[in-house]
């Protein structure tokens, strides 16, 4: 950043002699002496034709040279958009602090993720991965042994997420745990007048047509087997669960796929009820101003906790662990929570650092609370493809 | 014209000067088909560590699975609706613009027809939400006109997919109707009329016949993407939105399973096909 002076200067020498070599050639026609068809001639043809030729190299030399000049290093980062990677104001300190410019890409589901892992290898440098995929996607081959003497503030970690078993085993580290939330549902403050305390609500016929869910067949199984009292990893029963999703879909407006839409949707008041992200809940009523409430019924909620991997044969590894280290410093997360609104951080560092009254503090930092969450784990690829089919059949219907 | 070939190979000028445009479909269309057609025979898609096997499955599944055949038989008729209701607002449209406007009008006329194809699809399905959804356009103006009506949403209801398609595909209607009905010769309806055939006689025994090919032409054009249709049902219709379009998509782009996706869809080309083969034959008889 700090050549950046120097290269607009040089720039604007470039251009400088460009646009005085033009004018030169066009005070060499002498407007006065000359009748005027002869500028529509052959000069004015050249001129233009030069014209045309000079603007081209300044603008590839503008947009071409600048940024390669400036940003010598890069690195490229997967995650889901609008989640905290992509905030520009910590891109742009990461890149002034470093000089590495941030490319990101994004994706909607943790297939889509994957696949793209899958099918460009040596292209992506940080990953975002559910812990509850670290380990398949470790198997797989596509994401790197990550050394955790590189990243300053690893040992800020909360012993028990930095060494959760998806994560990290035998001090083999896949992944940096970054922060972790609940999924359960948001409703509508202007409606509810007292807010709900039970999953039920979302079966409730008095919201029939007002309710909306995430069209991820794992997700909503997973909050239909906490509404009937199951394992979310391991449900003993999945006839009742598709029993009890039948009975979902006349509640449901629409389903929703990402934060964005989620909120358009509730902005035009598509729906009083839907599924959400805690992290998300909160960005939509800190930076969205929407009267958004999260709720953690009393059934329980879906726990997830997100961490930080570094792709096979990323081209910048020590660009990735530099900013992971940065994606756990306190520093990004106490200004994420509080400006934009985030999920809890694996940092405790970091979540001590929050206002008392925050979300991520008085909710998810009381064990009460808590204790009702079931976190997400592995799940076999026959589940998977089972809760699908269930969940494509209810869509059908 | 004779062409100078080597000895032993003789091809006959017809083969030889279509050759380009064969070795073209080949390329663009015949080879991905093909790639498409394998897929839908493996068990998984061949990225990364995975070693995926030839199977059957994929089309099993879809007649083990009532589900996939409702959905079917859901985008059928959701094509039919779409090409009748097309046809209904587009003939008349064709016709007026043919029989009833003069030069100038009918190029104005010609240009709104033709703009929305200058948008891109997606921003037109988009702008349609910003009508439709609570809030929206409409729900302004009612409530401009009368300060107590309250909310209004079309979003997320078959109407709004039908609204959403029959926008998308009219001017093929429009077009194909226009060029067979200007085809007609107007000695024929002249001919008809000095025989003392009525307006509607004229309609049916005349026009209608004779611009049949259009008609036809404009039907297929509209009816076998309205029954592959994703975009508009996901966009406009929300839980009433899907469709097999929507579930193949669904298996290309959310849950990853491209065999399925690639099964699914040549499960549903045989089928247009089949259908559009019965139609022509019927249609062969009727004229």
């Amino acid at each position: 950043m700090q050549d950046n002076g120097s290269v607009s200067s040089t720039l604007e020498n470039i251009i400088g002699t460009q646009m005085n070599s033009l004018f030169k050639h066009a005070t060499n026609v002498d407007l006065y002496s000359e009748p005027i068809n002869i500028i529509h001639g052959d000069t004015m043809k050249k001129f233009l034709k030069e014209l045309w030729l000079k603007s081209i190299i300044a603008f590839l030399a503008v947009f071409i040279l600048i940024p390669q000049v400036v940003f010598s290093e890069e690195i490229r980062v997967l995650n889901w958009k609008g989640y905290g990677t992509d905030e520009k104001w910590a891109v742009d300190i990461f890149s002034s602090e470093t000089g590495i410019k941030v490319v990101h890409d994004y994706f909607n589901s943790e297939q889509e993720m994957m696949t793209k892992l899958r099918t460009t290898p040596g292209y992506y440098d940080v990953v975002l991965i559910n812990s509850a995929f670290t380990k398949q996607v470790q198997s797989e081959g596509l994401i790197s042994l990550i050394n955790s003497n590189k990243i300053n503030n690893y040992s800020d970690l909360s012993p028990g997420m930095a060494k959760n078993p998806s994560l990290a085993n035998n001090g083999n580290v896949y992944g940096v745990a970054w922060v972790w939330g609940v999924t359960s549902f948001a409703v509508d403050s202007t409606v509810f007048n007292n807010l709900p305390d039970t999953i039920e609500v979302l079966w409730d016929p008095k919201y029939k047509g007002k309710v909306s869910v995430r069209d991820d067949a794992v997700e909503i199984i997973q909050l239909t087997a906490i509404a009937t009292g199951q394992d979310i990893n391991n449900p003993s029963n999945l006839d009742i669960i598709r029993e009890k999703l039948i009975k979902l879909k006349p509640q449901i407006r629409t389903y929703w796929s990402s934060e964005d839409q989620w909120n358009q949707f509730f902005s035009a008041d598509e729906f009083d009820i839907a599924t959400y992200w805690s992290g998300s809940a909160s960005r939509s009523k800190t930076a969205f101003k929407l009267p958004v409430e999260f709720i953690i019924p009393k059934e329980g909620a879906i726990g997830w906790l997100d961490g930080l991997s570094i792709a096979t044969d990323a081209p910048n590894r020590s660009g990735a662990h530099k900013f992971i280290d940065w994606m756990i410093d306190p520093k990004f997360y106490v200004k994420w929570d509080t400006d934009v609104g985030a999920p809890a951080s694996a940092n405790a560092k970091a979540n001590s650092m929050l206002p008392a009254s925050a979300f991520n503090r008085a909710v998810l930092g009381n064990p009460v609370k808590v204790s009702k969450v079931q976190f997400m784990g592995p799940m076999p690829d026959g589940l998977r493809e089972k809760m699908l089919e269930i969940w494509q059949e209810v869509k059908a219907m | 014209m004779h062409l100078i070939l080597p000895k032993k190979i003789h091809i006959s000028p017809p083969l030889f000067l279509t050759t380009p445009a064969y070795l073209w479909l080949t390329l663009t269309i015949f080879l991905p088909l093909t790639a498409m057609l394998f897929f839908s025979f493996l068990s998984e898609a061949p990225f990364g560590n995975r070693d995926p096997y030839l199977t059957l499955e994929n089309y099993v599944s879809f007649f083990q699975k009532d589900f996939y055949q409702d959905l079917t038989w859901r985008s059928l008729r959701l094509g039919l609706e779409v090409t009748i209701l097309c046809f209904l607002i587009g003939f008349p449209c064709a016709l007026v613009l043919t029989r009833h406007t003069s030069n100038r009008w009918r190029e104005a006329l010609f240009i709104l027809v033709i703009l929305p194809f200058w948008s891109n699809a997606l921003v037109r399905i988009f702008s349609w939400t910003m009508i439709l959804r609570g809030k929206g356009i409409i729900e302004l103006i009612l409530n401009w006109m009368n300060p107590e009506y309250g909310s209004f949403s079309m979003m997320f209801s078959h109407p709004a997919i039908l609204l959403g398609l029959v926008h998308s595909y009219l001017p093929y209607m429009i077009l194909t109707c226009y060029v067979s009905l200007q085809a007609i010769d107007e000695t024929l309806i002249e001919a008809a009329r000095s025989l003392g055939a009525g307006r509607m006689m004229i309609l049916w025994k005349l026009i209608i016949p004779l611009s049949f090919p259009g008609i036809s032409a404009g039907t297929v054009l509209i009816f076998v993407p309205v029954v592959g249709s994703f975009m508009e049902p996901r966009i406009l219709g929300g839980s009433e939105g899907t469709f097999i379009g929507t579930i193949i998509e669904d298996q290309f782009v959310k849950v990853f399973n491209w065999p399925l996706g690639a099964a699914l869809s040549f499960i549903m080309l045989a089928l247009v096909m089949v259908i559009l083969l019965v139609a022509y034959s019927i249609s062969k008889k009727w004229t």
